[in-house]
């Protein structure tokens, strides 16, 4: 029988406020252990939160970047649950009344992941287990997140992957989340079970911890989707249960089974009032938003005739899409900038973190100035290649490699004379042109191109050998 | 009687200096502490450095506020930096709050001379004051009673001379019901009107800081000082309702005096009695007296077990040992450590309520219990609401009953609860009252009164309150205890 993994995604994404959620403590990541806290945020007797009004308009950015209905009244409740890095014995956070309802996240088969909503709460500190004791640092706690739940609609290991990177690159896009996974700041718990293809049931259904990265959830899901169907086909049963991945051996193992499972307890918070947020705050917020990817892929499709390969490469990264933007500014062919950007400019920027930050030497204002020179026709497509490689060396402007004579263009005598010059030179091509072979009037361009050291515009350098030869 | 104002008259006319006054005040806490059991921490030090700093201004001349100088007390559930703060519980024992709750930022400013923290029930959880690690305080009228609760200690101290007014906290009646038992005034006022922060939490969305005074005055004076907005707790709104002492003499000719039938309901006939006398006075003052129904209120004291019980049993959960105050000294790992500390640091009453509160919050019993009691919140909100429509206070007894014996509460806690039904109401609305005396059993024990209030209707209770002490003072008696002024 052939199997078919059904899975769903909570993410949890640490939100770039300068504040922690209840308090006025930095949330920079690392730092002395706990000197990044205050009473509040230890959760000493007696202190109150406050909530961080930046906190929530971040999770609105992230509710109507994912197409979320935006709450006009949330609340907060308490997550009870006894663990030394939880300073209050309960986490704040939202059940009854999220922020932003459904949603969805769309892939590139077509298929939307819709959300089930997104709601804002606070982080945990750390345990450190160091030479036999356990520490806590609570620098962490009360560090705002949100977290993200979808539906069961994720199909395959592939869409999955995509589904966290479509979501970081939201987020990122968006600037609420550095999402970077291995600092924790984005964390996946995954929901998976399996099914026959073609049933339309679910499965039970184990959910993997704190994965962090793309590689070991990819990697965890193939395990538990491989040890899912095993343990039917043998007979057996998938019990619901609480996993954790490790990645050293590549397996999955039971950290609490659904009879262990927490009662959170949850309720409302009585120490916060009402989130209320308003259709104008959202519209303002709305306006603020960036073009999102996805808007923008279809706009450099649609507008700009970009390939459609070409699109999503300049888009995976918003300062890459930002550099093409304003490097498009005024130019004739959008397509021109691109080619340049991911044909010369990619080759230096080769790993994602390095496209991420996408520190090249030359300014989009630079790149600009080069391809206009290349629309305006004053000099040719070889020349610009070779300038843009001398600029990316050393940071300058495209003058400093071009001559005036580069630029001059060619003047109609000296083209016709370097014409001649072709034939004369080249008797067998003229022959073989004269006898139907076309080809042979390439190999005679190509001549006056080189002898004008590429500056003869080649559509009139064409038709005048065409002339002559006549 | 040592009142704010006398004692502020007595500074700035140069009667005694403050260092004297707080001297005197600390010698009487050294002579009945020990029969009181007011207070739990004496702070001496702190008193004398303060009542220093109160002198020397007066000295050069310069002017002080009323508060200035005033011995007072703290319940010892409000955070003071520095100075131990236990709520009365083995597991807060050694705990110093590196912090001051809002209310004490406040009085501290003022120069306010603190005597030392006072005795309550364990985490507020109680109406005797016995359920504290520390045993109960004693009643001043007779020391053989209780001082009631959770604030016993405070009215107690206030009640005996030892301090000239104190703060308590006030979740089911904490603040009223030890003034009712002590003869003295407390006020809980409205939710939102004094800031939390600070204030050890039992139940969060009862949990309200107020004065316990010997006067309606000074109960006026303290809550005008202390009903500051704070931007550090989100339920914080301030003084709404403006503040309250130029309006205590107002007339209250016409005002509409509402009597719920039900609250006289199951009350002792000498309470019931001295209510209804305290109707008459008011009668006599030009006031209107209505009677009503308010079904509702049959619901509170459910409603509001459930939801104290189930707001403590989360805010509870962080004592554990790890961070302040008590740990077991034997465990073997954290799970261990965790349950041994909460085993030997809780006491019974604690322990039965955190339960209680976990119980109605599990999963398959929070719509029985928990959701239904919050509905019924609103059920009884909405009822004062329309209460309020056909009059402007409501008066009530404080407690169906005077302070009862020690020991009492203990041997049966159901019995115990039911004696804050005629408080508990205020809170789960949110509401101001006050208790005033009114009157004494044939035991000599004092009965209290409570005119309940409009949200953010202070100014009206006390206004309504001090009309009455003008015409009845009689039932504003001392005790043999204390500084004599």
């Amino acid at each position: 029988m052939k199997y078919e993994l059904v899975a769903g995604f909570e993410t949890h994404i640490e939100l770039a406020t300068k504040t922690k959620i209840f308090c006025g403590c930095t949330t920079q990541f690392g730092g002395e252990p706990n000197s990044h806290c205050c009473p509040v945020c230890i959760g000493l007797p007696g202190t109150l939160p406050k909530l961080n009004r930046q906190a929530v308009r971040y999770a609105i950015m992230a509710g109507l970047a994912t197409h979320g209905e935006i709450a006009e009244i949330s609340k907060m409740d308490r997550k009870n649950y006894c663990y030394p890095d939880l300073s209050k014995a309960y986490q704040i956070s939202q059940l009854y009344a999220p922020l932003s309802i459904g949603g969805y996240v769309e892939l590139s088969n077509g298929r939307k992941i819709r959300l089930h909503h997104i709601h804002i709460e606070e982080d945990a500190g750390k345990l450190i287990h160091q030479h036999g004791d356990t520490y806590v640092d609570y620098n962490r706690g009360g560090v705002p997140l949100i977290e993200i739940v979808s539906e069961p609609d994720i199909r395959s290991i592939d869409e999955a992957r995509e589904y966290v990177e479509k979501l970081q690159q939201v987020m990122r896009y968006i600037g609420i989340s550095d999402c970077k996974m291995q600092e924790g700041s984005m964390r996946c718990d995954v929901n998976i079970s399996v099914r026959p293809v073609g049933s339309e049931t679910l499965g039970t259904r184990t959910e993997i911890k704190n994965m962090n990265s793309i590689t070991n959830i990819t990697k965890a899901m193939e395990y538990e989707f491989e040890r899912q169907v095993d343990l039917i086909e043998s007979g057996g049963k998938v019990i619901q249960e609480t996993l954790r991945y490790d990645d050293a051996t590549n397996t999955t193992s039971s950290m609490r089974s659904k009879e262990d499972a927490h009662d959170y307890r949850y309720f409302r918070d009585p120490d916060l009032v009402t989130i209320n947020v308003t259709r104008e705050e959202v519209e303002e917020i709305k306006a603020m938003l960036p073009e999102l990817p996805a808007d923008k892929c279809r706009r450099y499709i649609d507008e700009l005739a970009i390939p459609e390969k070409d699109a999503q490469l300049l888009t995976k990264y918003r300062r890459i899409s930002e550099y093409f933007d304003e490097a498009c500014d005024g130019v004739k062919s959008p397509k021109t900038v691109s080619n340049f950007i991911i044909g010369q400019m990619f080759s230096r920027t080769e790993t994602e973190s390095d496209k991420e930050i996408f520190d090249v030497k030359v300014t989009p204002k630079q790149l600009n100035e080069l391809v206009k020179l290349l629309d305006s026709g004053k000099i040719r497509n070889n020349l610009a290649k070779s300038t843009l490689e001398k600029m990316l060396d050393t940071g300058k402007g495209a003058l400093e490699f071009i001559s005036e004579s580069d630029m001059g263009g060619l003047d109609e005598n000296t083209m016709i004379e370097l014409c001649r010059q072709a034939i004369e030179s080249n008797p067998k091509a003229v022959e073989d042109y004269k006898g139907g072979k076309e080809k042979a009037l390439k190999a005679l361009l190509g001549n006056v191109m080189k002898n004008s050291r590429g500056k003869a515009d080649a559509t009139a350098a064409e038709a005048k050998l065409k002339e002559l030869i006549g | 009687m040592g009142t704010i104002a006398k004692i502020h008259e007595m500074l700035t006319t140069k009667q005694c200096s403050c260092t004297e006054l707080t001297k005197s005040y600390l010698d009487e806490i050294q002579k009945s502490n020990g029969e009181l059991n007011a207070y739990v921490n004496v702070t001496e030090e702190e008193a004398l450095k303060t009542a220093e700093t109160v002198d020397k201004k007066i000295a050069s001349g310069e002017e002080i506020g009323l508060l200035e100088g005033v011995p007072m007390t703290l319940k010892d559930n409000l955070s003071t930096k520095g100075i131990e703060t236990t709520c009365c519980s083995k597991i807060l024992t050694g705990y110093k709050p590196i912090y001051n709750a809002t209310v004490w930022d406040i009085l501290a400013s003022q120069n306010a001379v603190m005597l030392g923290k006072t005795n309550m029930d364990e985490f507020a959880m109680g109406s005797s004051c016995e359920t504290s690690y520390f045993g109960g305080a004693a009643n001043p009228f007779n020391t053989n009673h209780v001082s009631g609760g959770s604030s016993g200690g405070v009215a107690s101290a206030v009640g005996a001379n030892i301090a000239a007014y104190g703060l308590g906290s006030d979740t089911g009646g904490s603040i009223r019901q030890p003034a009712s038992f002590c003869g003295i005034v407390g006020l809980k006022p409205t939710y939102g009107s004094v800031s939390r922060y600070g204030l050890i939490a039992y139940a969060s969305s009862l949990d309200q800081i107020g004065p316990i005074t010997k006067t309606v005055e000074d109960a006026s004076i303290v809550f005008d000082a202390i009903s500051e907005y704070d931007e550090k707790d989100s339920t914080s709104k301030g003084c709404m309702g403006g503040k309250t002492f130029s309006k205590l003499d107002n007339d209250i000719k016409g005002m509409k005096i509402g009597i719920a039938r039900e609250y006289l309901d199951g009350v002792r006939d000498d309470v019931k009695e001295a209510v209804l006398n305290a109707a008459e006075v008011y009668r006599s003052l030009g006031a209107e007296i209505v009677y009503f129904d308010l079904p509702a209120l049959k619901f509170a004291l459910p409603v509001y077990y459930i939801i104290a019980c189930a707001e403590a049993s989360s805010n509870l959960g962080r004592y554990d040992g790890i961070r302040y105050g008590y740990k077991t000294e034997h465990y073997n790992g954290t799970h261990d450590m965790i349950c041994r500390t909460r085993s030997e640091g809780f006491g019974e009453e604690v322990k039965r309520r955190i339960l209680l509160g976990t119980y109605v919050l599990s999963a398959g019993y929070y719509d029985a219990y928990y959701k239904k009691a919050q509905n019924l919140r609103g059920t009884i909100v909405k009822a004062f609401n329309d209460a309020f429509k056909h009059c402007d206070v409501i008066l009530a007894p404080t407690v169906p009953m005077t302070a009862f014996e020690m020991g009492h509460a203990v041997s049966d806690p159901v019995e115990t609860y039911l004696t804050d039904i005629c408080t508990v109401p205020v809170n789960i609305a949110g509401l101001p009252g006050v208790s005033v005396p009114c009157g004494f059993n044939a035991k000599g024990m004092p009965i209290g009164m409570q005119l309940i209030g409009k949200s953010f209707g202070e100014a009206e209770i006390l206004n309504a309150a001090y009309k009455y002490q003008q015409a009845a003072g009689e039932n504003f008696k001392d005790t043999k205890w204390g500084v004599k002024l």
